[in-house]
């Protein structure tokens, strides 16, 4: 049987969700190993906080590219793996601000707001972590019911907003180091995959609008 | 490379030491590649020897140095300091050396050498991380007179009984342990001695968080996070609080270094 890319019967698709859910999985499992056995060099608490951000970045731009690589392809089953992937950037973003909250503060709340008000680059990332929550927290098939599929779409387009900030702190994080090479990467990814946004919706709407060349 | 040194009990802290293994491969320098762990991997390509330092600027006697005449310049000494970096973490480092006061004598500053400055090698060949532009090369550091004169700043060839590994600043570098480790210049080739303060090298590139003077304060913060707390390198660990941050990092006898200095402006 020939299989095509642009579209999977459902058990494909089935397949296709246990495969992704054990891969993303697996940069916990690589943190919870090197933890046990101790690998995780002079500064545990560093790695862990470092990774686990790394890792939501990664996951927000993987968000985020679902979308126009659907566009370009024409695989439409992308869409039915964007809800999990999507859930991945929150848990690595819940795991990050977890290793803040414990390891950093030791659950001292009073400590950490502090913090978060004191310096921009936390306050910029405790936002990012804040509006994470209700798109997680609405990304039931019930929810999506609900809210009704138009509220829901634009509750979920904070993910727009929530991309970028997660790229403005890290960008300040890097700032001490004075080394702005891979938030600019970052940022360059996001900014392409907003824009191709942007085109799409008004750039094509004006193309549609002006005479067809003849 | 065994390295012969008496310990100076009067320049040892009770505290337990790092193990060699952490503070040979957790690094901060820039030259070898800004992840921790990159000097470690790629200092290799460092040649130490031939050696020599530069002694000029105001002084009566300008000189260069070669490594076994500075090694031989004073009896070296073995210390144990508390090491703070101004990123939150700290060791505890045995070092071997002695008082830079003892070359600064030999030099004879002039009336008019009111500050230090020590340049690190800025060679490309020997260092991968000079291709990025994330600091003015070369790497510069300095310090009051005063300060350099304090028989707590060490000028420093070994640590754990042996000489510097590479990425630790070999062949010769600068520890100054009360203020934060960038303040501790690493494979130095120069030491000038000039009138106006030196313009050093995270103070070129962030002013507002990297101060000329750079004190170990638990009561300034960076900009960006609190220096009241530090994790003990391979002793706080993931479970573990953070220690308190100690003023001058407990070194309480510079303070008198710093009277009528108000040192929240003076970071």
């Amino acid at each position: 049987m020939a299989t095509s890319l642009s579209s999977l019967n459902p058990a494909q698709l089935r397949r296709l969700k246990v495969v992704l859910f054990i891969v993303a999985t697996l940069p916990f499992l690589r943190l919870v190993v090197y933890t046990i056995n101790d690998w995780l060099g002079a500064n545990p608490v560093e790695f862990i906080t470092r990774n686990t951000g790394d890792w939501t970045l990664y996951f927000l731009c993987i968000t985020l590219a679902v979308t126009p690589l659907r566009r370009l392809t024409g695989w439409n089953w992308l869409i039915r793996l964007r809800r999990m992937i999507g859930l991945f950037a929150f848990f690595y973003a819940a795991l990050h601000f977890m290793t803040f909250l414990w390891f950093d503060h030791f659950f001292d709340v009073a400590e950490m707001l502090k913090d978060v008000v004191k310096r921009p680059f936390i306050t910029v990332g405790f936002t990012a972590f804040v509006l994470l929550i209700p798109l997680a927290a609405t990304s039931t098939n019930a929810m999506i019911k609900r809210l009704g599929g138009k509220r829901w779409q634009w509750l979920h387009r904070l993910i727009y907003l929530v991309a970028p900030l997660g790229i403005l702190h890290y960008w300040w994080m890097k700032a001490g180091k004075n080394d702005f090479s891979q938030p600019i990467l970052f940022g360059l990814i996001v900014a392409a995959l907003l824009l191709a946004r942007v085109y799409w919706r008004f750039g094509q709407r004006a193309a549609a609008r002006s005479p067809a060349a003849g | 490379q065994k390295l012969a040194a008496k310990p100076n009990p009067a320049f040892v802290v009770m505290d337990k030491q790092t193990s060699f293994k952490d503070a040979s491969t957790y690094n901060n320098y820039y030259e070898f590649g800004t992840d921790k762990a990159d000097p470690a991997r790629n200092a290799g390509t460092l040649k130490t020897r031939p050696w020599t330092l530069a002694i000029e600027g105001e002084v009566k006697k300008p000189m260069t140095l070669d490594l076994d005449s500075l090694m031989k310049l004073a009896p070296l000494e073995e210390r144990v300091y508390r090491l703070r970096c101004v990123e939150g973490w700290s060791m505890v480092v045995p070092w071997v050396g002695y008082s830079l006061s003892e070359l600064i004598k030999k030099a004879e500053p002039t009336g008019d050498a009111k500050y230090v400055e020590f340049v690190t090698l800025a060679d490309k060949a020997q260092m991968p991380g000079l291709g990025s532009p994330v600091l003015k090369w070369p790497y510069v550091e300095g310090l009051r007179m005063d300060e350099a004169m304090h028989p707590l700043t060490l000028l420093t060839v070994g640590m754990y009984g042996e000489v510097l590994p590479n990425q630790n600043g070999a062949p010769v570098r600068i520890v100054v342990p009360w203020k934060y480790g960038f303040k501790s210049a690493k494979s130095i080739v120069k030491v000038r001695f000039t009138k106006e303060q030196p313009k050093t090298a995270w103070n070129l590139a962030a002013a507002s968080e990297y101060g000329f003077y750079s004190n170990v304060n638990p009561e300034v913060d960076h900009p960006r996070w609190s220096q009241a707390s530090e994790r003990r390198i391979g002793e706080d660990g993931l479970f573990a609080k953070k220690r308190k941050t100690l003023m001058f990092n407990g070194y309480n006898e510079v303070a008198s270094l710093y009277t009528g200095m108000d040192l929240r402006k003076l970071f």
